[in-house]
């Protein structure tokens, strides 16, 4: 059984589902759904390689997100550019004023940074709303074109969509699974445990920072050109802040600063609003009292819960005298850290 | 080496340091001693760059440093062993260790050799490798915080109070690989309130009280002198 459940196999099984999800429902309601939530994911991988694993929560990632979203619009619209170059392109626009922004909000720390965030998030918005000659305002852009053809695939069809988005989330989970598993994702974990420590390991903290910043805004981008290529409509909303904050619920109940994290949190989230949409807005009444229990008692989400209580048995299972020793002088002065086992 | 010219460093309107002159010759054993709060550790935040002087210089084999920010001093051969023995916790002690060798990254070769070394003189490091920082003993603990400031190839190693919090045979232990890692090349500045393991190891000692150095000498002569034993040795 334990061999099954190795993490190898779960992760196979999890693309294999993915794959033929198309198949197994023919409804195109859900796979419509779970096209959106694979496009939600990777902007919340964004958002944690930058606030579970360098420890900086940005509440500026809908804006990014609305960026990505607007640039590809524009480009395509407007500009009547070639999707995938204006794909191309609006990823790097995204990320130029990632860095940009990146280099002053990150001289401030902690919650200063939050709030830092938080008010750029709010200007992004407001300049996309009341920018009419560019973004169109409150009008938003219609007519943005599905991904062109790329060789003999053609994007038009939901299905394919589907198969895109899931190639992009692949794609994503990759490359974080590989920042996480070097020497630089080592550093932001560094980083997040003591800044000063990390400094005083030699570590450039600020361009580490501004890295992983411009990483992080780069896919909140791709989630927003995602976004924009298949609802084919974009307007201001896109960029307010409760799209950080479904962002930021979707990390949070998955598991912040845990690799499978977002997925989890996604995928349950999204079907739990489809299901319970007959309650409308009173959906928060569940919703809330869930989240902070959650936060309370498992502050690192369903997948920081799970492999503790995975922890937990094979502690069981290991012998008494190995389990002492190891527990002696366990309690020492460490800095407090949450364990960084991924999910 | 290393020359604290009037240094003071100010917490807002607190001022933690003042007037500090303190000076550490190649391959010395320098030892600052002093309560809690003395001003110790903000000596030691001013020289590894984490807390800028609001006045004075800090000089590094003759050239001044406290303009340069905390990484580039490390790359410059100071390192700083905080206390408390800031680990990474959830890594295994082999990354704890291979994060100290951070400013030589590039160098495949040269973090081999630095790591074997480590394991030299701590080989209970070497077997427990794979486990996790935070499940070491607490002596463990500070000489995985040794070996990953060692990682970087100091020439001047600064350890905030070593022997805090550990069984008096440790501490012994602790004193005698200070002493060799001293001897095969390091310079070391020492904080300690241990003011009796720490004397017989050093060269020459500062006593800290609220922030300035009120007795200075080697290490022989504070180890005589009355208020010394008073204060800190207890006899």
């Amino acid at each position: 059984m334990a061999k099954i459940l190795k993490q190898r196999n779960i992760i196979s099984l999890l693309i294999l589902i993915a794959i033929v999800f198309p198949f197994l429902t023919k409804n195109e309601y859900f796979i419509h759904v779970m096209t959106l939530s694979f496009i939600w994911m990777i902007g919340v991988y964004g958002l944690n390689l930058l606030a579970g694993y360098t420890g900086y929560l940005s509440l500026a990632h809908a804006g990014f997100f609305a960026i990505g979203a607007y640039s590809l619009g524009i480009l395509t619209v407007k500009a009547e550019m070639n999707f995938w170059l204006a794909f191309l392109l609006s990823l790097l626009i995204t990320g130029i004023l990632g860095f940009l922004i990146g280099l002053i909000a990150l001289r401030t720390k902690e919650h200063f940074f939050a709030i830092y965030t938080l008010c750029v998030g709010y200007i992004i918005y407001l300049v996309i709303d009341k920018w009419d000659s560019l973004t169109e305002g409150v009008r938003g852009l219609i007519g943005i074109p599905a991904p062109g053809k790329a060789g003999p695939i053609n994007f038009e069809e939901p299905l394919s969509q589907y198969y895109l988005v899931l190639f992009f989330l692949l794609v994503t989970v990759l490359i974080v699974y590989r920042i996480i598993h070097s020497l630089s994702g080592r550093t932001y974990i560094a980083i997040r445990n003591s800044e000063d420590l990390a400094l005083t390991i030699g570590i450039s903290t600020m361009k580490n920072k501004l890295s992983v910043f411009v990483l992080s805004t780069i896919f909140a981008g791709l989630s927003g050109a995602l976004y924009a290529s298949f609802i084919r409509f974009i307007g201001p909303d896109i960029g307010q802040i409760s799209v950080t904050f479904d962002l930021l619920t979707y990390l949070l109940v998955g598991g912040i600063g845990t690799l499978s994290g977002p997925i989890v949190g996604t995928v349950l989230i999204v079907w739990l609003s489809q299901e319970l949409q007959f309650l409308q807005d009173y959906r928060m009444l569940i919703f809330g009292p869930v989240l902070t229990l959650l936060v309370i008692f498992y502050p690192r989400g369903i997948v920081g819960a799970l492999t503790g209580w995975k922890h937990k048995r094979d502690e069981k299972r290991k012998p008494q005298a190995a389990r002492a020793s190891s527990m002696a002088f366990g309690k020492s002065q460490v800095t407090v850290d949450k364990p960084v086992k991924e999910g | 080496m290393l020359k604290l010219q009037n240094v003071s460093v100010k917490y807002g309107s607190f001022t933690a340091i003042e007037n500090l002159k303190i000076e550490v010759e190649e391959g010395q054993i320098v030892v600052l001693l002093g309560a809690n709060g003395a001003g110790k550790s903000t000596a030691f935040k001013a020289i590894s760059g984490l807390k800028k002087p609001s006045s004075g210089e800090i000089f590094f084999q003759g050239t001044p440093i406290s303009r340069r920010t905390a990484d580039k001093i490390v790359q410059l051969g100071i390192v700083q062993c905080p206390e408390g023995r800031h680990l990474f916790p959830a890594m295994s002690v082999y990354e704890n260790l291979k994060m100290g060798a951070f400013v030589h990254r590039r160098k495949k070769d040269e973090i081999k050799k630095s790591m074997s070394h480590v394991f030299e003189l701590f080989p209970i490091l070497k077997e427990k490798q794979h486990d996790p920082a935070g499940s070491l003993s607490g002596g463990q603990q500070q000489m995985l915080a040794i070996g990953r400031a060692l990682m970087s190839k100091p020439k001047l190693m600064m350890l905030d109070e070593p022997s805090v919090g550990l069984a008096p045979l440790i501490v012994e232990q602790m004193f005698e690989v200070i002493k060799t890692i001293n001897k095969e090349g390091t310079t070391i500045l020492l904080a300690e309130q241990n003011a009796n393991a720490a004397l017989k190891i050093a060269d020459k000692g500062y006593v800290f009280e609220n922030g300035s150095v009120v007795l200075q000498g080697t290490s022989n002569e504070l180890f005589s002198n009355d208020e010394v034993r008073k204060a800190y040795i207890g006899a």
